[in-house]
């Protein structure tokens, strides 16, 4: 009886409320994404037929001699790519949210400035970035020639020691304001009263910065690093854009969603294989998983969050 | 709520229903006399060509099949013809990829054999290489055309220094120092997009170190290897080439290559006929072809004529006689005489002898003569593996000419990449 009752007053109206939501996701998030981790347990047999053969392709991917160098290198160089914008981005997004911060007449201009290459389209960003280095005509050499630094100019570009940074680099330009805005948000909405109060007891602008306003930005500070760790390990469309699927030179810009590209799609004459490539992908899926687990609960967690 | 699922449901059926009596009225309905055939490709840049000239000229003599050119984007017309064949909504008539694209369409039994087409017979074992079966025992396309490698250069500027055409590598050599010496780029590449150094100078120039189709051969046969005195001095050369390319040649990507020719700042240009109509547009100054330079004067030369694009039938078409008459035609000296003067630097298969309006077009042509031809040797069957050899033979012409391998080390490394895989 008691169930009966509690069954009618189970409000039907919350399911239609979740119902498109719930479909659409599961339809085109989470259908797919499980059927791309099923797809890596299978081989593709010569006449598309699929064969159940267990993580053998995951043993494939880390030992097998025409995988195993590639998925090493791959996810190294997606690791320096992370490296640099965690580095470089977040660092210069800090600098610049607190100098906005402060104020000042023209930050609304600024603001705008730094975020704009932000809301560009990759394949402008990676063209107008290959114009200006390029060694024939780019502005990049005549602008190092004019302060007398024209001997430090090299195709950084189409040089192996030196592609994958100069692409890391470029992808900071372009992405420096989201850190920024993000900064930016959480350092204007700490009250006046406190930075007030600390001047009164006698903290430099140093101080306050680094005493006050940074602990009550951290949980900022731990959002902007996953965002970062998510975006640089689906990364993809700004290598492709300038170096090609095969991430030239000699594979030195080589990431996880260009090997992923290659090996799920094919290249020129390489068919794809798309039990690979979902192989491929289910490691993303797993290490992008694994980051955003540490920082849930080695972060999220312990960090304290302050009621202003 | 009933009331609600009510009215749902009659407007589900009411749309059911109405989706269903728009696909009666959508079929068209059984052709009375004409037939219309629909040709699936990837030559986009070609609409005008096959609308305004090739089709004309067909349906002109014969005018019961009307013929449709219906081009998808480049990057995307692999995967759209499958999705078409799959689900049986493709065209009568299927332009062909080179090789292993085509062959796996012909296996899957999408393509139609061609093997009893009249007209097959004008085209000789090269021309046919690219859409048979291993065992040669199915065509399953009619080539349409191929594309010749060479090298264009700067008339005004060889004339300015008073140079000649070198035919042997010393002569080519002497020419680029000369060059050099006077301050000009002399030879224009960049390595940015790796593809360049391995078609545009490894497949260039290596048929002459390798003798083109005995040197292929023998790679699929497993006599020969990369590793072989050919392949290494073929990448030796390369890396030769490396003091007189531009500045900065690493990150010179293949639009910079062209734009720098065109605009007369650079004497050679590596490359294939497939330039010709854009140098000739874009050039304001004379421009002038050498063939690969041979080794020792006196040499049998080889050029690359690679095999590039064809033509093949959907197995399902409802229309197959007509289709086979359109294919017919393709394979016929007239098709060949207008596909080759509409898109100079593509040029027919067929041994029919073909005359050509553009000069250049007709020089580039006129040394299948002179030489012997042959195809790009990863082509055929060598890249059906992992690693795959046409993309680590763009990885290590590029690193040969960077200088980041030695050209023993390049050639090494091909073979043990194919070693992995391939048993003859």
């Amino acid at each position: 009886m008691r169930q009966r009752s509690q069954r009618r007053s189970f409000p039907t109206h919350v399911l239609v409320f979740l119902a498109p939501a719930v479909l659409l996701y599961s339809m085109f998030m989470v259908y797919p994404l499980i059927n791309s981790l099923r797809l890596s347990l299978f081989e593709i047999g010569a006449q598309n037929q699929m064969s159940f053969n267990g993580l053998q392709n995951y043993v494939k991917l880390f030992s097998d001699s025409n995988f195993a160098p590639f998925f090493w290198r791959a996810l190294k160089n997606n690791f320096v790519f992370f490296a640099v914008h965690m580095l470089v981005q977040n660092p210069i997004g800090l600098l610049l949210a607190a100098l906005l911060a402060e104020g000042g007449k023209i930050r609304n201009f600024f603001r705008t400035i730094i975020f704009m290459p932000t809301v560009l389209s990759v394949v402008i960003i990676g063209f107008i970035w290959q114009l200006i280095l390029n060694p024939l005509w780019g502005v990049a050499e005549s602008m190092l020639k004019a302060v007398h630094l024209g001997y430090l100019f090299g195709p950084w570009l189409g040089k192996p020691e030196s592609a994958l940074v100069t692409v890391s680099l470029i992808s900071v330009w372009q992405f420096v304001g989201i850190p920024m805005i993000l900064f930016y948000a959480a350092l204007i909405g700490i009250p006046d009263e406190l930075t007030e109060a600390a001047r009164v007891d006698g903290a430099t602008g140093w101080d306050i910065f680094w005493r006050v306003k940074f602990p009550l930005i951290l949980p900022t500070v731990g959002i902007v690093g996953i965002l970062t760790f998510v975006g640089n390990f689906n990364a993809f469309d700004l290598i492709y854009t300038m170096k090609g699927a095969n991430a030239g030179p000699d594979f030195s810009t080589d990431i996880m969603g260009t090997l992923f590209y290659r090996t799920f799609f094919g290249q020129q004459l390489q068919l794809g294989n798309p039990a690979m490539g979902a192989t491929v992908a289910a490691m993303m899926f797993l290490i992008i998983l694994t980051g955003v687990l540490l920082y849930m609960f080695l972060w999220a967690r312990r960090v304290q969050t302050y009621e202003m | 709520m009933r009331k609600t699922f009510m009215m749902i449901s009659l407007l589900v059926a009411l749309s059911l229903a109405l989706t269903a009596c728009g696909g009666g009225t959508a079929t068209p309905p059984p052709a009375a006399e004409k037939v219309t055939l629909t040709i699936e490709s990837w030559r986009n840049d070609d609409l005008s060509i096959w609308s305004d000239k090739i089709i004309p000229a067909f349906e002109a003599k014969y005018p019961n099949i009307h013929v449709v050119f219906a081009p998808t984007a480049p990057a995307e017309y692999n995967g759209v013809l499958n999705t078409k064949l799959e689900g049986g909504t493709a065209g009568d008539l299927i332009t062909c990829r080179p090789f292993d694209a085509s062959l796996k369409l012909f296996q899957s039994g999408y393509l139609a054999s061609l093997n009893d087409l009249s007209g097959m017979e004008n085209f000789g074992d090269v021309a046919k290489s690219a859409w048979i079966t291993d065992d040669g025992a199915d065509v399953f396309c009619v080539p349409m055309a191929s594309v010749i490698h060479g090298f264009f250069y700067n008339k005004d500027i060889f004339d300015k220094y008073g140079l000649q055409e070198p035919t042997t590598r010393e002569e080519f050599f002497a020419v680029l120092q000369t060059l050099k010496d006077n301050g000009e780029t002399p030879l224009v590449m960049g390595t940015a997009d790796q593809w360049e150094a391995a078609t545009m100078g490894f497949q260039n120039i290596g048929p002459n170190y390798w003798k083109g189709e005995d040197g292929r051969q023998a790679l699929i046969k497993g006599t020969g290897k990369y590793t072989d005195e050919a392949y290494v001095k073929t990448l030796k050369e390369l890396a030769d080439w490396e003091p007189f390319l531009p500045e900065g040649f690493e990150a010179v990507k293949y639009p910079d290559a062209q734009s720098l020719f065109t605009l007369g700042k650079g004497a050679i240009y590596p490359t294939g006929s497939w330039e010709i109509s854009q140098f000739e547009k874009d050039a304001a100054f004379k421009l002038g072809i050498f063939k690969p330079y041979v080794e020792k004067a006196g040499d049998t030369c080889y050029i690359s004529d690679h095999t590039d694009i064809a033509i093949g039938m959907n197995a399902k078409t409802a229309h197959s006689a007509e289709a086979k008459t359109f294919l017919s035609w393709v394979a016929s000296d007239e098709f060949a005489k207008l596909y080759a003067n509409a898109l100079p630097g593509f040029f027919p298969l067929s041994s029919a002898a073909v005359t050509l309006d553009d000069p250049l077009a007709n020089e580039f042509i006129s040394w299948r003569q002179e030489c012997k031809s042959t195809i790009r040797n990863s082509y055929q069957i060598l890249s059906r593996g992992e690693p795959n050899l046409e993309n680590e033979l763009w990885r290590v012409s590029a690193a040969v000419i960077n200088g980041s391998l030695t050209a023993e080390q390049g050639a090494k490394e091909l073979q043990d990449g194919l070693d992995k895989w391939y048993k003859p």
